[in-house]
């Protein structure tokens, strides 16, 4: 007999399992590496430009912050940060969860951690795009010169 | 001649062999018994053993001496037939591949049925879940084409390497059951149906890797691996399980496995 007359072996245990074409498994697990592996240069980035590069940390007031956020540049990198470790935050505990919660109190949690990450985004990114600078105090005299002007 | 004398002396003259130390180890075991105990509890024993003695010797021992009614499972008590996985010490272990020297007896050795499938009597537990995920992975080469020259499928030595870890795989389930992911879903394929793919889906001669990755894509397949290396720990073959599990990850994500051309 030759391997041709063979019929292909049936595939009767599949059934139970569900196929679908999207993967939130799979491709949880590539952005976690992907998102992780971007992270450590921005959070290392805005650690240091916070902490250590133009000043020391004392320069850190709303002043500094306002100044960051009139920056295209670090409201890119900031908003990067935001949702890039939000989700990947919000993602390691969905997987604790299915590891570890059973039933409804899985679903509870999963849908409990779903509505946080979004509310935490939506106001994160607010925030992020309709920042006033003249809103909060300061004694940064540069700062007050241009609020009062406007 | 005089050599032969000379050894004959010595040989007359030497000690006596000093008698082989025996130990009284005290041995825990958990017992649970379907028809009388609502749940497991753990049970002493006080076993004479030689330090070359394995816990299986003294599982024996307990059955034969002193309790018939200790219920486990063994064959060849050689390491090769992977009946006997058990906790021991909180590893899982081939009783009949774990030594009592190695074992620290001193304080009791605590010895219980794997973790993670439904415990049946005493060491005992059900494996057929453990097997059903083990099926649904086909362990069996799948080759539908004609072979080159229609005689046989020729294979390079680099490409038998390429597999030659996970076809040690005596389905023991000591990897399985040392999960803790499989400990909290049991619906996980678990480590050996993945190291058993592992072994077809880089098998050059094997036509069917595309199906497998496909199964273990699933939502309980490759990606529920947390990489905690327990099963790496526990494979009584020294099969790197979590490393072959990362190359089937590696797979799927390519789309293909990553398989010597000659």
């Amino acid at each position: 007999m030759s391997t041709q007359n063979i019929a292909a072996p049936r595939s009767p245990y599949l059934s139970h399992r569900k196929r679908n074409r999207f993967n939130i498994e799979k491709w949880g697990w590539i952005y976690m590496r992907v998102s992780g592996f971007l992270l450590v240069f921005l959070i290392f980035g805005h650690l240091f430009y916070n902490l250590i590069f133009p000043g020391k940390v004392s320069i850190l007031d709303w002043a500094f912050v306002a100044g960051k956020f009139s920056d295209p540049l670090w409201m890119w990198w900031d908003g990067a940060m935001l949702w890039l470790a939000l989700i990947h935050g919000a993602n390691g505990m969905r997987t604790l969860v299915n590891d570890y919660a059973h039933g409804r109190f899985r679903s509870v949690l999963l849908w409990a951690l779903g509505i946080t990450t979004v509310v935490l985004l939506v106001l994160g990114t607010l925030v992020l795009t309709t920042f006033d600078p003249c809103l909060g105090p300061t004694d940064n005299a540069e700062l007050i010169a241009i609020c009062a002007a406007q | 001649m005089a050599g032969a004398a000379t050894l004959e002396a010595v040989d007359n003259a030497g000690a006596p062999e000093a008698p082989i130390q025996a130990f009284t180890v005290t041995l825990n075991i958990r017992r649970f018994d379907p028809e009388k105990d609502a749940e497991p509890y753990w049970q002493d024993f006080d076993v004479e053993l030689y330090a070359t003695d394995r816990v299986l010797d003294a599982l024996h021992k307990i059955k034969w001496e002193q309790d018939g009614s200790l219920t486990f499972r063994r064959s060849c008590a050689h390491g090769i037939c992977g009946s006997d996985a058990m906790r021991i010490n909180g590893r899982n272990r081939l009783a009949c591949k774990t030594l009592i020297k190695d074992l620290d007896i001193s304080k009791p050795i605590y010895v219980e049925a794997i973790k993670g499938l439904p415990l049946e009597k005493d060491l005992i537990v059900d494996m057929e879940p453990f097997f059903a995920s083990y099926r649904e992975i086909q362990p069996f080469l799948i080759a539908d084409s004609k072979p080159k020259d229609g005689k046989e499928r020729i294979q390079s030595v680099a490409q038998r390497a390429r597999f030659d870890d996970t076809t040690k795989c005596i389905l023991c389930a000591a990897c399985t059951s040392s999960c803790p992911v499989f400990w909290t879903d049991g619906q996980y394929f678990g480590p050996a149906a993945i190291v058993n793919a592992h072994r077809f889906i880089f098998d050059s001669r094997d036509e069917a890797a595309s199906v497998r990755l496909d199964i273990l894509n699933d939502k309980e397949g490759v990606w529920r691996c947390r990489t905690t290396f327990n099963c790496t720990e526990a494979c009584p073959r020294g099969i790197e399980v979590t490393k072959a599990i990362a190359e089937v990850k590696a797979a799927v994500l390519r789309g293909k496995p990553d398989i010597p051309k000659q």
